[in-house]
């Protein structure tokens, strides 16, 4: 079950789970926007857990707090109230540049527009998040990763001279590469067309699989979420409904219940 | 499209504040300039015309040629019994005489010279000092009688003299103690510079100045009833040919002469740094507005898809470069009178302070300064609102577009290589073309270096990546992955680093170039006392190193039983050939201490030049065809003339010789000139150069505070510590196009942290720290500075290198120190412009900076 074992176990050794193994948490999260009259509530208490290896998707209409809630859940952002835990830690307690590490050390991200370096090649831009930690991969490591996401051969190419889908593919390995507890995907299939959105999909679910590796994932694509192990429905700024693995014809449902 | 230009502009205040403010400081050099010297000519022309303001006409020494002033050689005199006669004269009504001298020299209660620089230390007889022709006012005390002297209040300020004081005068004898009867000021002009103010009896003064039974002019007023041009007449009528008479007015130009020429050479002199920083500027400013545009192309390309015509983008551009211009040059011109206040105390700094008597805000001074600023904004906005003309409409639906490429960019980089030849060509053609006078080859050689900047900056695009790669590498040691990210950055881009570096090229290669000219002066005139001094210990001097000074201290020193002897060279102007030039004279014992290398005779032709015996250089012997036994007619400054034999023709090293065109000997040239004057002094004594030797001399001149004794070593860094000031002054004027092209720096910088926003939310969200984003950034930054310093170190060592190829008296030498200092500041530099733009990538909030489009 561990292909690589090593954060998972550091993990566990550290005590960055809690006894249920949760690795990511959220107790009664709330999150305003502005002050006074003009002030928004994006999350009105929220709690979640997420556990080691599960693959969580995130769905709800336009305004429904799903961003602000993956934002809060991958320290981009401190909530107005309630806590965030991260690998055991608080992050409304952290100063910015311990969230800065607490990122760089547990956090993988793939976002919905790539963004990749474009003057740095497909490897180069894999190893940046450990470069930047002033790391290495493990080189039988690095070749493995390179193969799962089916780049060997596109190693030396720049952004430019890639597909849609073949930079996506990049984008997660690069949130990989460091081998994070939680990878953040946002709307990971948004800018791609549906069969290459596919293939990305059984990308990242089989990586989920086979690394362990713990993922949140938001999107407002049902076919997306049928992937997860988990489907969260957030409405309003609170989480409405919380699906195991679904159909596609169930997230559909749901998320009509949802909306009305 | 007005409308669309101006809002534009409103809402990039910051981009359009840095981007002007490369105008601003150019403008300003320009407006302070002007300021400058209009002051200057003002507070001058005060002087001159107070000095003449009772004088209807002026009796003075006729000289054959213009002589200039300082440079040892005098109108002669005349003779005082002259007054009489003129005051005899029936349309006379008041005549006065008086005698002058540049060499009054004041002494402080220590025995020092009073310097102030270099300028002079004029003394003058104050016949009567109620007199219409006086052009001073007592501030305290009396008019001087006797042995006493008047000060001026400025001298009297600085060294806290008060009337009733002694202060010791030296002229051309050994000090005298006066006592201060008063203190004076010229009528108007609140400062005359540097220079210090005496004033004596007649007697006294010519008493001082050896010229007893002699006067210098006469100043004549008319009967009210009659017109000046009557009284000229009858004076002229009764002149000895050694005297002329002009109008009062006429005399006051004459006097002006060689300060307005000085004026007008210090305007261009600086004006030329006004014009280099607003080209430096134009770098910046077309780099800046090729950014703004190549971000605004969806923008461009929306107003394009609602109708807009090529033109209409055209002129909305040149609205905002034109607005922009016109703010920046209206700021500048105001900042110049800042600056100008500025330059007065730099100038006074480093010891050459200037006359004042109120700061001129002329028309033509706004007129220049803001058709220069707009001029020159407008001129550079030019290409990019020609390429922001070929956005097309579609790419308001594209994400990502990127403007088109010129249909002439295939030629660019044979363009950029043909534009750098020919300004290279036009260089070479200044520097060694025939016959183009001062101005032609000013012309060329300024041409030359305009395109050759132009040509290497666009040629510079080729080689950005390769540069940068080589000067990034230290980043990739020292900044780790935010090090190596900024040297992907530098040449990511390399049209937009490329014009960013060209702007701190052009300040460093004239730096470069000024360093290399003085390391090359420097190392030729070291070069050239150690070939040309032989056989001497020491050299006495004026004590700011190279006024001609009368010759009672070297004379002294003569008679000093340890000194075996005193060569000196005597310097002043003298004709032949119907031309002035700088010519000097040496006595026998001079022939003894030098060795030069011979055409024709040998070292002992100096010592024999007798009576009517001269020596030539190798230049002047072939221009006018001389060679041994040859004649030649010269004229002196009082108007009388001799024919001389050549004796010898010398070819002088490189770094120059102390003679002239012409020398002959001492004696000879004291016939003709009444008060000589000696350039230098060499001085040989029994025992040679000892600690002993030279405290004696110095206690043997110790009655002449205004020469110094000097080893043959001191000599030469006294000599080239002239240089220092002038080369320091060169450097704080550079500076300020460096100063220029760190705004671009800054600019381009604070453009593309805007630019890459979602990029630096990017790696902040996976890991990279505030600081590592600043390191990013500074690293960028120093990359570009010194790309644009190392381009400008090769660029200025190579037009350095031409310049003193084409001098015959530089040899080139390269300033090592100099140059690894420039590389450190150009390292500085690129610290300091990231400075901000750094800050603001690092305090990016990352959500925003990620979501932003």
């Amino acid at each position: 079950m561990f292909t690589h074992g090593e954060p998972t176990s550091e993990v566990c050794s550290l005590g960055h789970m809690n006894s249920n193994g949760n690795v990511v948490s959220a107790t009664e999260v709330t999150r305003r926007y502005g002050e006074g009259e003009a002030a928004v509530d994006a999350l009105r208490g929220v709690s979640l857990e997420v556990k080691l290896g599960e693959l969580v998707a995130v769905m709800g209409p336009s305004g429904s707090g799903k961003s602000t809630l993956m934002h809060l859940l991958a320290a981009l952002d401190k909530p107005t109230g309630g806590t965030v835990t991260i690998a055991g830690q608080d992050v409304g307690s952290l100063s910015d540049s311990d969230v800065t590490k607490l990122r760089r050390e547990h956090i993988g991200f793939v976002f919905q527009f790539f963004n990749l370096l474009p003057m740095l090649n497909a490897e180069e831009n894999i190893r940046l998040p450990l470069s930047i930690a002033g790391e290495k991969p493990e080189p039988e490591f690095f070749e493995n990763l390179l193969k799962r996401v089916g780049l060997t051969d596109r190693r030396t190419h720049r952004p430019a001279e890639l597909s849609g889908g073949q930079q996506q593919r990049v984008a997660i390995a690069r949130a990989l590469v460091s081998q994070p507890t939680v990878v953040f995907a946002d709307e990971p299939t948004g800018n791609l067309d549906s069969k290459t959105g596919g293939e990305i999909l059984e990308l990242l679910r089989a990586s989920a699989e086979e690394l362990n590796q713990t993922m949140v994932m938001v999107t407002h694509d049902a076919n997306a979420a049928t992937i997860a192990d988990r489907v969260l429905f957030l409405a309003d700024g609170v989480i409405v409904e919380d699906l195991p693995r679904s159909s596609a014809g169930d997230i559909v449902a749901a998320m009509t219940r949802v909306s009305a | 499209m007005i409308r669309v230009a101006l809002a534009g502009l409103l809402g990039r205040k910051l981009r359009t504040a840095l981007t002007a403010f490369a105008v601003v400081l150019g403008v300003a050099m320009v407006s302070g300039t002007l300021v400058l010297t209009d002051s200057i000519d003002k507070a001058f022309n005060f002087i001159f015309t107070d000095v003449r303001k009772g004088s209807d006409v002026v009796v003075s020494g006729k000289s054959p040629f213009h002589i200039t002033e300082g440079q040892g050689t005098f109108a002669p005199t005349i003779p005082q019994s002259l007054i009489a006669k003129v005051r005899a004269l029936p349309d006379v009504a008041l005549a006065d005489g008086g005698v002058k001298s540049e060499a009054t020299q004041l002494v402080d209660r220590n025995n020092k010279a009073i310097v102030f620089g270099g300028a002079p230390n004029l003394g003058f007889s104050i016949e009567n000092g109620d007199s219409p022709f006086n052009p001073l006012k007592l501030v305290s005390g009396a008019w001087p009688h006797g042995n006493q002297i008047v000060i001026d209040e400025s001298v009297a300020k600085k060294k806290h003299f008060a009337v009733g004081d002694t202060i010791g005068v030296q002229a051309e004898g050994p000090v005298q103690r006066l006592r201060i009867s008063g203190i004076v000021k010229f009528g108007s002009a609140q400062s005359l510079g540097g220079a210090t103010l005496a004033g004596f009896d007649l007697p006294t003064s010519q008493q001082l100045f050896g010229k007893n039974g002699r006067i210098d002019e006469i100043a004549v007023a008319a009967k009210p009833t009659v017109t000046d041009q009557q009284v000229l007449k009858e004076v002229r009528a009764i002149l000895p040919p050694t005297a002329q008479v002009r109008l009062g007015s006429a005399q006051a130009r004459e006097d002006a002469k060689q300060t307005n020429s000085f004026i007008s050479f210090l305007r261009g002199f600086l004006l030329a740094f006004g014009g280099i920083a607003l080209f430096v500027g134009s770098f910046v400013i077309a780099n800046s507005l090729s950014i703004t545009i190549a971000q605004r192309t969806r923008e461009l390309a929306t107003l394009r898809t609602l109708g807009a015509s090529r033109r209409q983008v055209l002129t909305s551009i040149v609205i905002e470069a034109l607005v922009m211009g016109t703010l920046a040059s209206v700021t500048g011109l105001l900042a110049g009178l800042g600056l100008a206040k500025g330059l007065f105390k730099l100038f006074d700094a480093v010891g050459f302070t200037l006359p004042n008597s109120g700061i001129v805000f002329g028309t033509s001074t706004i007129v220049i300064a803001l058709v220069a600023g707009i001029v020159v904004t407008l001129v550079a906005s030019l290409r990019p609102a020609l390429r922001a003309t070929r956005v097309p409409p579609i790419a308001a639906v594209r994400e990502g577009a990127t403007l088109p490429e010129s249909r002439f960019a295939r030629f660019r980089t044979v363009g950029s290589g043909l534009t750098t030849l020919l300004g290279f060509a036009s260089l070479a053609f200044g520097l060694f073309g025939p016959h183009l006078g001062t101005k032609g080859v000013l012309v060329y050689m300024g041409l030359g270096a305009l395109l050759i900047f132009i040509g290497v900056a666009l040629l510079s695009v080729r080689l950005i990546k390769p540069l940068a790669w080589t000067l990034g590498w230290p980043a990739t040691r020292i900044g780790g992955a935010a090090g190596g990210l900024a040297r992907d950055n530098a040449r990511r881009n390399p049209q937009r680093t490329a014009s960013t570096a060209a702007a701190l090229m052009i300040g460093l290669a004239l730096v470069t170039l000024v360093a290399v000219l003085a390391a090359g002066i420097t190392t030729s005139f070291r070069g050239a006392v150690t070939k040309i001094w032989k056989n001497a210990d020491y050299a006495i001097t004026a004590q700011n190193n190279f006024t001609p000074i009368p010759p009672a201290s070297a004379n002294a020193a003569a008679k000093d039983p340890s000194v075996e002897a005193v060569g000196n060279v005597r310097t002043g102007d003298a004709g032949a050939y119907g031309k002035a030039f700088f010519a000097t004279a040496v006595n026998p014992p001079a022939g003894t201490m030098f060795t030069l290398d011979w055409v024709q005779g040998s070292d002992r032709t100096m010592a024999e030049l007798g009576a009517d015996g001269a020596f030539t250089d190798k230049d002047y012997a072939k221009k006018h065809n001389l060679t041994i036994g040859s004649p030649i007619k010269l004229t002196f400054a009082n108007g009388k003339q001799k024919t001389f034999k050549i004796k010898g023709i010398f070819d002088p090293p490189p770094g120059g010789s102390p003679f002239g065109k012409v020398t002959i000997s001492q004696a000879t040239w004291d016939r003709y000139n009444e008060s000589p004057r000696n350039l230098y002094s060499f001085v040989r004594v029994r025992g040679g150069e000892t600690p002993q030797n030279l405290r004696r001399l110095e206690t043997v001149l110790a009655p002449y505070p205004n020469a110094k004794v000097a080893t043959r070593q001191k000599f030469v860094d006294n000599q080239i510590s002239g240089l220092n000031s002038i080369l320091n002054i060169l450097y704080v004027l550079l500076a300020l196009s460096v100063i220029v092209s760190v705004f671009g720096i800054v600019n381009t910088l604070v453009l593309t942290v805007f630019e890459r926003t979602r990029e630096i939310g990017m790696l902040r969200a996976i890991g990279m720290t505030r600081r590592q984003v600043r390191r990013m950034i500074r690293h960028e930054s120093v990359i570009t500075a010194l790309i644009g310093g190392v381009l400008g170190i090769v660029l200025g060592i190579v037009l350095g290198g031409l310049l003193v190829a084409r001098v015959d008296f530089i040899q080139f030498s390269l300033p090592l120190v100099s140059l690894i200092i420039f590389a450190l500041l150009t390292i500085v530099v690129g610290i300091l412009a990231a400075i901000f733009p750094a800050r603001r990538a690092a305090r990016l909030n990352v959500l925003e900076a990620l979501q932003y489009e």
